[in-house]
């Protein structure tokens, strides 16, 4: 089933009668049978994309269709979706087994056809043994596939997942993300899903949408969204650890950092801020771009450099993700119903700041021995860097 | 020696709960106890003449009094309880959906109102609405060419008096239960009902298999204060009867056995009065202790604590 979303837009009327656009004109289509990505930092409006899609909330403008049909006007419980919860919401006083069955009540189904259909959608996701449990008797991450399978059982055109992960201990979360790739796969069900967390959404989409602030930043394929971002926001939001930031600018169809030479680039003389990925530095012999080595982390095959460098721009507003988690389990709706409360001060975190803001890092082979204070020097590698307009945060493309 | 202290210490706390439940609590329901098993007693003497095991039971068993008392509680606690049980949910599960806070507040503050009204005015109230010849339901029966039924006036039957009766006690129950329920209410979570309208559930099926099943402890901890409170029924009837217990000319046709104890008390100079009203007491002791019992029991199997 393709779901298109056409200039689809929510404005939430607040009390004190400023409005907040949290979705703004969204044009997507989403293709049948994929498992999609709605990605974006709290507040960017995915959940509320979600629950438009899903009919819980009304959009203010635009429409939605699930292939040809328009199903704007339609209530959810006539749009044939399954939704799964950030916190799952399942019924606290039923077993397993009544949850799953709960759906194929309300469409009167035979009740035989209907234990089979549960027992087997229960076996699909691994749960097929814990039926007469309650849900508080169960982990989290079965509670998950307890949710996953009753939103399944009534084999829906399309399937949602509200933060799917989130709720999740980090171990689990690797598991279940592999999970819901393999239910999706054996389903052939379209799947939207809704994170904040990029890494996520780069491990089991087949294809992404970033959003921020209501706005689509870019659409497209996970590895191709990191590797050719559109703007400085989704080069920024995608990536652990982080792409470095530089104050730049572009002289004589070169590229500046500070003093050193980065590279060629043909495009008019202009200010420019740089993204360099972590990966895209190599310890080099001729370079102009010298830097002093602070600290090392070496894990495994990679060290990290950690360096500090006056052209690093402040580091603004980026959550870790990790720390993300734990803050972000109240209801997605409520969430995003006051979208600029005080996420936005949540955002600096303090793991951010706890070193010098004015620092970056450089993933290297742990063969080069790099110690802190040691004097390197770096080239880059063309592809693992992107240059944007200072003003816009628009890609600047070198001159063909 | 410093815990002898503290222990003298900690009784000196105590004493004065201990004095006012000793004196009008405990002392009380023991006295009970013994007053039932004593014969005669003698007002002017303050004693009793003799003992006995089961006259007084017998003798208050025995009295077209008491089964009247009995029925009429009976009757009282299993029409109202489930009536008002049942109606104040509705109330409060339209009164949860009221969509403008403000109008909510106000139908809120509207159905609390009688809870904190006096019993005895509203049943006086009640009775007026019930009069024969100026009350509105009357009035409103002749609407539909209903011609003036005599509710609650003079020589009034049982079963007219005991009709008017049953709805003021309903009403009179729902404000409390609106409350609880309400609150109740407000505390499930939002997105069951999403969950539930996603999986196409009818709003009668999310009231039946989602909004009662969450709200099974409070209508359990309702259920079973308003059957003990039922069963004590006594301020109802004066509220709307009077000391008379019942319509002019058919007085003590609405008596409870809480009733009964305090006419038998009325009557402590009478020979045997006192022992009588204790017997009466201990059997509707009795009684509300088999029925939350039995309410326990299927509390266990129905009610869902989340």
């Amino acid at each position: 089933m393709e779901i298109t979303l056409q200039n689809l837009t929510k404005v939430f009327q607040s009390k004190k009668e400023d409005e907040v656009v949290a979705v703004d004109n969204l044009d997507i289509v989403i293709p049948s049978g994929k498992l999609y990505g709605l990605l974006g930092p709290s507040g960017c409006g995915k959940s509320t994309t979600l629950f438009m899609i899903c009919g819980l909330l009304k959009p203010t403008e635009g429409r939605i269709f699930f292939g040809n049909e328009d199903v704007t006007p339609v209530p959810p419980e006539e749009r044939g979706i399954g939704l799964v919860f950030q916190n799952y919401a399942l019924y606290p006083h039923m077993t397993v087994k009544q949850n799953i069955m709960f759906p194929l009540e309300n469409i009167k189904m035979d009740k035989k056809e209907g234990l089979k259909k549960a027992q087997d959608i229960a076996d699909l996701v691994g749960i097929g043994h814990l039926m007469n449990r309650k849900p508080a008797q169960l982990s989290g991450g079965q509670q998950q596939r307890v949710a996953i399978a009753r939103a399944l059982v009534k084999s829906p055109r399309v399937l949602l997942l509200d933060e799917p992960l989130s709720n999740l201990d980090a171990r689990l979360r690797l598991q279940t993300r592999e999970e819901i790739k393999r239910i999706q796969r054996e389903t052939g069900i379209t799947t939207i899903f809704v994170t904040h967390d990029q890494e996520e959404a780069m491990s089991i989409s087949d294809e992404i949408v970033v959003l921020d602030e209501g706005v689509t930043q870019q659409v497209g394929r996970p590895q191709e969204v990191y590797n050719k971002p559109n703007n400085l926001f989704v080069a920024k939001f995608l990536g652990t650890p982080p792409i470095n930031i530089f104050d730049g600018r572009i002289e004589d169809g070169r590229l500046i950092i500070g003093d050193a030479n980065i590279g060629k680039f043909e495009a008019p003389d202009q200010e420019v801020t740089i993204g360099i990925r972590p990966e895209g530095f190599k310890i080099a012999e001729r370079s102009s771009f010298q830097v002093d080595v602070e600290f090392v982390e070496t894990i495994g095959r990679d060290t990290t450099l950690i360096i500090e460098h006056p052209n690093v721009e402040t580091p603004e507003s980026f959550e870790d993700p990790e720390d993300d988690e734990d803050k972000v389990d109240t209801s997605a709706i409520a969430d995003e119903f006051a979208p600029d409360t005080d996420d936005k001060d949540m955002d600096f975190t303090p793991k951010q700041s706890i070193r010098s803001a004015k620092t970056f890092r450089a993933i290297v082979d742990a063969d080069y021995g790099v110690e802190p204070g040691d004097t390197v020097k770096f080239s880059v590698k063309p592809h693992k860097m992107h240059v944007f307009n200072k003003e816009t945060g628009e890609l600047v493309k070198p001159d063909a | 020696m410093l815990e002898d202290r503290h222990n003298i210490k900690s009784w000196f706390y105590l004493a004065p709960a201990l004095v006012l439940l000793g004196t009008f609590i405990f002392y009380p329901i023991f006295n009970a106890f013994f007053l039932v098993f004593l014969e005669d007693y003698n007002y002017l003497r303050g004693t009793f003449e003799g003992f006995t095991l089961t006259q007084n039971f017998r003798y208050v068993l025995t009295d077209p009094n008491f089964h009247l008392a009995m029925g009429n509680t009976m009757l009282i606690a299993f029409v109202s309880v489930p009536l008002s049980v049942v109606i104040a949910l509705l109330i409060s599960v339209w009164l949860n959906a009221v969509p403008i806070k403000r109008l909510q507040g106000f139908f809120q503050t509207i159905f609390f109102l009688p809870y904190v009204t006096n019993a005895i005015a509203i049943g006086m109230a009640f009775a007026f609405l019930f009069n024969q010849h100026y009350g509105l339901v009357n009035w409103f029966l002749g609407l539909f060419g209903i011609s003036p039924i005599n509710w609650v006036g003079l020589r009034a039957g049982w079963g007219t008096a005991m009709f008017s009766l049953l709805v003021y006690v309903t009403w009179l129950g729902l404000a409390f239960k609106i409350m609880v329920f309400l609150s109740g209410l407000q505390g499930i979570d939002k997105q069951y009902y999403e969950a539930a309208r996603v999986d196409s559930a009818s709003r009668s099926r999310i009231f039946r298999r989602i909004t009662v099943p969450l709200l099974s402890p409070m209508i359990m901890y309702i259920t079973v204060t308003s059957f003990i409170g039922a069963f004590k029924a006594y301020t109802e009837i004066i509220g709307m009867f009077g000391e008379r217990l019942g319509p002019a000319g058919n007085d003590r046709a609405m008596i409870t056995i809480v009733a009964l104890v305090y006419d038998a008390l009325d009557r402590s100079g009478t020979t045997g009065a006192l022992s009588e009203a204790a017997a009466a007491a201990l059997i509707l002791f009795g009684v509300t202790l088999i029925f939350t019992f039995i309410n326990m029991q299927v509390s266990k199997k129905r009610v869902h604590y989340g």
